[in-house]
């Protein structure tokens, strides 16, 4: 599934954000490009998703709007730093990650197995985006997540890994 | 157990070379975790000071990086300890990547981990009894590097080097607070609810 990579910039910069904090996969990496505008929408590179979850609380700390963007198998790697931003420092930092296999029929891959019920213990509200004329959900689910001041996901459909 | 016994190292005592920094510092922001989250406090009451605890061991460099880039006419000190270094070492290379001019990243080096009753990191047991960190930094990319196990050339050199240009990285190899085989004997203590610290913080910046 390809999703167009300007539109999501657009969507995310119309809403607000300042900078997309990353690792990305193979269906979030075409957005590259597009996510890069200097002055208007920074891209901060990590090498591991637990960074992103820190980077994103000090830019937030600074003022700024970041958002966390990476993969389901990131999400879990970075599990300790998403408790304590989200649950300890309690800052409502929202995130687009990669759902791996979730357009795979009956697929065995425990990446996309455990990525909702994992949401739904930590209490993270969030939607799947499951093809590209979904988008626009992304920007109504970071606007209800942010009135009410709390932390949301949007989970991008991907197919095999 | 082979490969248990280090080295002996020359090391600074903590305190004094936290005061050498608490004497020279301004208007930074200073972000303290684990061991320097105990006690810088009591060397400082600053309404830029950030302790970060509860934490995410491991993660204040990556806190701090996010102040830099958010406040990049503001300077950021981390105070990280050589557990927390080691458990994110890729952090060297973000903080590079990032371009962030403003941010010195200190790593208290005492070979243990003093939080949990001073059992021994992974590097204090190599047999050189200890990693240099400010090798690694250099590798990463950082140009501006120190080190220091005397605590009288910490003390002559620490304002040089926090005028170095940015991103800057200095490794201070000190020793350890508690060494106590009671784990209970060195706990962090809360400096307060988080939310009014966060509060207070995000306050101070943003005037500032």
């Amino acid at each position: 599934m390809d999703y167009p990579a300007q539109q999501v910039a657009e969507i995310l910069a119309g809403a607000g954000f300042t900078h997309v904090v990353w690792l990305p996969d193979s269906a979030l990496g075409p957005w590259e490009r597009a996510l890069h505008q200097p002055g208007r929408l920074e891209l901060v590179r990590v090498c591991r998703e637990g960074e992103a979850w820190l980077i994103a609380a000090g830019l937030h700390l600074g003022g700024k709007r970041p958002l966390v963007m990476i993969q389901n198998t990131g999400l879990f790697e970075s599990g300790d730093a998403l408790r304590n931003v989200l649950f300890d420092l309690k800052l409502p930092i929202p995130a687009v990650i990669g759902y791996r296999s979730a357009l795979v029929p009956n697929s065995p891959d425990s990446a996309r197995h455990f990525t909702e019920p994992l949401l739904k213990a930590w209490g993270i509200d969030y939607v799947v985006v499951s093809r590209p004329d979904e988008l626009s959900k992304m920007a109504d689910h970071f606007a209800a997540c942010q009135m009410a001041g709390k932390p949301g996901v949007v989970l991008i459909a991907e197919g095999r890994m | 157990m082979p490969g248990t016994q280090s080295k002996p190292v020359t090391r600074m005592p903590f305190i004094p070379a936290l005061q050498v920094l608490a004497d020279l510092r301004t208007d930074q922001v200073v972000v303290t975790t684990m061991g320097s989250a105990r006690e810088w406090p009591k060397l400082s009451q600053h309404p830029l000071d950030l302790h970060y605890i509860p934490s995410a061991m491991g993660q204040a460099p990556a806190l701090g990086l996010g102040i830099a880039l958010a406040k990049p006419d503001r300077e950021v000190i981390v105070l990280n300890g050589d557990g927390c270094q080691l458990m994110n070492l890729g952090v060297l290379v973000t903080i590079i990547a990032s371009r962030a001019r403003n941010l010195t990243l200190i790593v208290f080096d005492n070979g243990i981990y003093e939080v949990t009753g001073g059992q021994q990191t992974a590097a204090a047991t190599t047999e050189r009894g200890g990693i240099d960190f400010a090798g690694m930094a250099r590798a990463a990319g950082f140009e501006s590097v120190r080190s220091f196990n005397r605590l009288s050339d910490w003390q002559r050199d620490a304002a040089s080097t926090l005028a170095l240009p940015g991103p800057r990285f200095v490794a201070l190899s000190v020793e350890p607070l508690c060494l106590s085989e009671d784990a209970t004997a060195y706990q962090l203590e809360s400096p307060g609810p988080i939310a009014e610290r966060l509060a207070r913080f995000q306050s101070a910046l943003a005037v500032s």
